[in-house]
């Protein structure tokens, strides 16, 4: 298995991706960095802190069921508060137990691109978080992937394996060292959710002007399991790329990609979301709130719906804040049976004057008009999400509004 | 006191308003009856200063200041409000954080929605989905926060039923001051003299004469002022022989 394994990757090593910019990975540095084990975080240097605080991670670990945080190439932090939670570094769980490196690699393909074939070729590094039947996690599990060398690349790869019943909320927040000009990272994760369990993942990236991003992320959602995704990228980075893909393999199964885009000048972000709705009762929601203040954003979703009795809809909207911006919205449905209920709605334009002009008329001067019409547009309503969540993701964002005026 | 001398106004190039001239005086309700497309709607957005209205000449005058160019929240920073016909919704912005920001009095905002029978409405996006009537009263409640010198009233009755044009009314005579209670240690008459709030109030229909006190009249027919007197007079009169009157009246 293994072997054939490689003999994939090997075979996609120079194999470009369907989407975003080709990147010459032999342009940055491969050699792996080491960094010393942390056990209080708040001990880290200022500006690694002020970072990794920054991508909403808490250094103090309380109100968190589990930590990890990977510097450059070395985990060096990584806790566990909550029995029945369990987080690793990816090495770490495959001497431990055989079954981890059974879960790698089965949901992505090392020959999928240049990038997933160069993360297999290099060691793995990562989290694996592992939640055992039945239980739930008092608090959210937290990650941090921290980028600081300079022209460095990063491969990631992380696995999250939610046994039956169990309910898990991870926060992952990406982020970059101020000495950092350029970077490739590379996130492998896979995630799998059993029958009747509940993984919320939010991902936070906070990345800097010249970093490129290829997550390559894969979801099997068992009978009755519940996958919630919430991605915010507000801050300026070079190019992201990512197309994460749910298969809704157990009946009554759900899946909801929600992602919170800003586009600064210069930025290019490709982000969408696949669904496959693959048995009776599956559903799924994507929904994107997309902003361009000079950058450029591809809005992708696609739904297909391969089984009757499915359900999903896809929504898309976007806003130009500038007149250099582009945003460019591709929803996707595939029906392949009759019974399948699929629906999209996109809509991208800039912010209308009436509404401008309503705000004012109750005193408030045109900038703050625009101000509160865009927080509005921001705030996407995301079902079954703890109000701890939501706050963090509502922090992050009105952390990143303040560079949007 | 609002002044509009001169006024004319165009829209996308046509001229929608000519040679508008009306006074306001504290304390007075002015009706403003025309048929559809008259201009009614184009006078008030003109008076807040909405893009799009041309004045092409004329003054608006607020107070004694000249606000013909003053940008919309200067103008209701300076006493002018205006209850929407068709307000947008804006998605993600919930009622509640809108009544805050017009809340410049602080005034008791759970009192004002539960009187206007929308405490349930505080954690919906504004607008969204609200029916005719509920659009109204968020209008008028937004108004009563705003607590506006001059408030400009486009159609509150239209696409209301009749349960909510009775809250309605009262909203509008609250909002004007127009209530004496009957504890009053003045007079009436002292009452009325040192009433403060005007109303501008657009009607189709003159249902809302049957609710609120008017004090003076007006016809707007094809952009100009045709004739002025006492509101339920204007009215039966419209309701006798319709607009046809106003030709005539103008070609005499």
């Amino acid at each position: 298995m293994q072997k054939q394994l490689k003999e994939l990757a090997l075979s996609a090593k120079d194999k470009p991706a369907p989407y975003g910019l080709d990147i010459d990975i032999s342009g940055f540095d491969a050699k792996p960095q080491r960094h010393m084990y942390q056990e209080d975080l708040s001990k880290l240097g200022d500006e690694e802190r002020k970072a990794i605080e920054g991508a909403g991670l808490n250094l103090t670990c309380e109100g968190r069921s589990g930590s990890y945080v990977l510097m450059d190439r070395s985990m060096i932090h990584c806790n566990i508060v909550q029995p029945g939670v369990e987080v690793m570094d990816i090495a770490d769980a495959i001497k431990k137990s055989q079954n981890t490196a059974g879960y790698m690699w089965r949901l992505v393909s090392p020959d999928a691109d240049k990038y997933t074939s160069n993360a297999y070729l290099n060691p793995p590094q990562g989290y694996f978080i592992h939640i055992l039947p039945g239980t739930k996690a008092l608090y959210p599990v937290q990650a941090c992937l921290y980028m600081g060398h300079d022209r460095m690349v990063q491969y990631v790869h992380n696995v999250v394996v939610a046994e039956e019943g169990a309910e898990l909320d991870i926060i992952t927040g990406c982020t970059t060292g101020s000495s950092l000009h350029s970077g490739l990272h590379v996130g492998i994760s896979e995630f799998y959710v059993k029958k009747g369990a509940k993984v919320t993942f939010t991902m936070i990236h906070n990345w800097s002007e010249e970093v490129m991003v290829r997550p390559r992320t894969a979801v099997l959602v068992e009978e009755s399991g519940t996958f919630i995704s919430n991605y915010v990228s507000m801050h300026k980075v070079k190019s992201v790329q990512m197309y994460p893909v749910a298969q809704m393999k157990g009946e009554n199964s759900t899946a909801r990609f929600s992602s919170i885009l800003v586009a600064p000048s210069l930025s290019d972000l490709d982000i969408g979301a696949k669904v496959f709705l693959q048995a009776k009762g599956a559903r799924a929601e994507i929904i994107s709130r997309a902003i361009s203040t000079g950058g450029s954003i591809m809005a992708r979703g696609c739904l297909i719906g391969e089984v009757p009795e499915v359900k999903a809809h896809l929504e898309c909207r976007g806003l130009l804040l500038s007149e250099d911006g582009l945003i460019h919205a591709i929803p996707e449905l595939v029906g392949k049976k009759a019974g399948v209920d699929l629906s999209h709605e996109a809509a991208v334009g800039k912010i209308a004057q009436d509404e401008i002009e309503y705000l004012m008329a109750r005193g408030i001067s045109e900038s703050e008009a625009t101000s509160i019409i865009v927080r509005g547009f921001l705030n996407v309503e995301i079902e079954g999400l703890s109000a701890s969540l939501r706050s963090e993701i509502d922090k992050a964002v009105e952390e990143s509004e303040k560079d949007l005026f | 006191m609002l002044n509009i001398e001169n006024l004319s106004v165009k829209v996308g190039g046509r001229e929608v308003l000519k040679n508008i001239n009306l006074t306001i005086n504290p304390g007075e309700i002015h009706i403003l009856f025309g048929p559809n497309g008259a201009g009614k709607t184009s006078l008030l957005m003109t008076l807040m200063g909405f893009q799009g209205y041309h004045v092409t000449s004329g003054l608006i005058i607020l107070d004694g200041e000249d606000i013909t160019r003053l940008p919309v929240n200067e103008r209701a920073k300076r006493g002018l409000g205006i209850s929407f016909q068709r307000p947008p919704t804006i998605r993600g912005l919930k009622t509640a954080q809108l009544l805050d920001i017009c809340n410049q009095h602080g005034q008791d905002i759970e009192k004002l929605s539960y009187d206007l029978a929308l405490q349930d409405f505080m954690d919906r996006d504004i607008n969204y989905g609200f029916s005719g009537g509920e659009i109204k009263r968020s209008e008028m409640l937004q108004l009563m926060l705003q607590k506006p010198s001059v408030a400009l009233l486009d159609e509150p009755e239209s696409g209301v039923d009749l349960e909510n044009i009775v809250i309605l009314g009262e909203a509008i005579n609250r909002l004007l001051n127009k209530i004496i209670p009957h504890n009053a240690i003045q007079s009436h008459k002292e009452i009325r003299e040192l009433r403060k709030e005007s109303g501008l109030i657009i009607t189709h229909t003159g249902h809302i004469l049957n609710y609120i006190e008017a004090d003076i009249g007006h016809v707007l027919y094809n952009g100009k002022l045709s004739c002025m007197g006492n509101p339920r007079e204007i009215l039966h009169c419209l309701e006798e022989i319709g607009y046809e009157e106003c030709i005539r009246c103008r070609s005499n």
